[in-house]
């Protein structure tokens, strides 16, 4: 099969990023950021999503289609979560007319 | 008018594992890869809805989530994260002897695998435990000392629902790559006929990128206070 292999010293560089990235946000978290505590929290979480996604999970020489499937599932995941929250996050803006 | 007669294709090499629909193991492959995906993006939708409930009460409730999330146990749920994503470097190395037709090799590493995945449910099985104890667990018996008992009780079913749903998804990924294995172990697999291996890995490492999400999200909330 013409599978692209990976060397295997690239595996273990992306395993000791992730570590080194999972010792970060356990530090990063009990340093007080105010609100960009979760932002924080956040982009690192993602950017391991990413390596994981990239070369454990060899997106990165696979088809491009492979790549569009999972840009149409965080577009759908940032849809549901986004949407929902401008309802949730906006309710309290609006005071309720007297006599509801 | 003559139809012109097609030339008889010479039939294509029918190697081991190739159904006969496919024209070849790498068409075989591609489709079999593109199907997965289908699947995982459904699974990310799947936790998605969990993920936009829990986004809407931390938000509603900020100080009782993070007053709740220091009951989480931080050395256990490390050390977890570090076996979790140790088992998906286990996991990327056995998909990788399956590319080489290292048979041994993808035995060891997909029991290696199975290991570290059955000792990340151990450690979650004795927080559970901890909890439990606590009185931690939602219910009747729900105990929280402080003004938001209540709040830190929806916490705690959010912790239950996302880590124990996360479980379910190791267990069944256990079961994928025991199966595999023992595949492998008969030589079902070459290194051009691989993709069961390649699959199961796919799905164990979505489980692992969720965890990925969920420590930060169920561990780590405002920890400096």
């Amino acid at each position: 099969m013409s599978e692209h292999i990976v060397q295997k010293k690239t595996y273990f560089a992306i395993f000791l990023t992730l570590m080194v990235l999972t010792v970060t946000t356990v530090w990063v978290a009990t340093i007080d950021l105010g609100p960009f505590n979760i932002v924080a929290a956040l982009v690192i979480a993602a950017c391991k999503a990413t390596l994981v996604l990239l070369i454990f999970m060899h997106v990165r020489y696979s088809p491009r289609i492979i790549a569009l499937c999972i840009f149409a599932g965080i577009l759908w995941l940032a849809l549901l979560i986004g949407l929902t929250l401008t309802d949730y996050l906006s309710r309290s803006w609006i005071a309720s007319p007297p006599g509801l | 008018m003559t139809i012109p007669v097609r030339r008889e294709q010479p039939l294509p090499d029918r190697s081991a594992g190739l159904a006969h629909h496919f024209d070849d193991l790498e068409q075989q492959h591609a489709a079999g890869s593109l199907g997965m995906w289908l699947f995982l993006v459904t699974e990310i939708l799947f936790f998605g809805g969990l993920f936009a409930a829990y986004a809407i009460y931390r938000w509603q409730y900020p100080a009782a989530f993070a007053v709740a999330s220091h009951e989480a146990d931080l050395v256990m749920g490390t050390i977890n994260t570090i076996v979790l994503i140790g088992s998906s470097l286990t996991m990327a190395l056995a998909v990788h002897y399956a590319q080489l037709g290292n048979r041994k090799a993808v035995v060891a590493f997909l029991i290696l695998t199975m290991v570290l995945g059955v000792a990340f449910l151990g450690i979650k099985g004795a927080e559970y435990h901890h909890k439990y104890l606590d009185n931690h667990f939602p219910g009747p018996d729900f105990v929280f000392p402080g003004p938001y008992a209540q709040q830190a009780e929806l916490f705690f079913i959010f912790y239950f629902i996302m880590t124990g749903l996360h479980a379910l998804h190791m267990v069944i990924g256990i079961g994928l790559l025991s199966t595999v294995a023992v595949l492998a172990w008969r030589g079902c697999y070459s290194s051009e006929h691989f993709a069961p291996v390649e699959l199961a890995g796919l799905y164990w490492h979505f489980v692992d990128v969720v965890w990925i999400f969920l420590f930060p999200l169920l561990y780590l909330i405002d920890r400096h206070k």
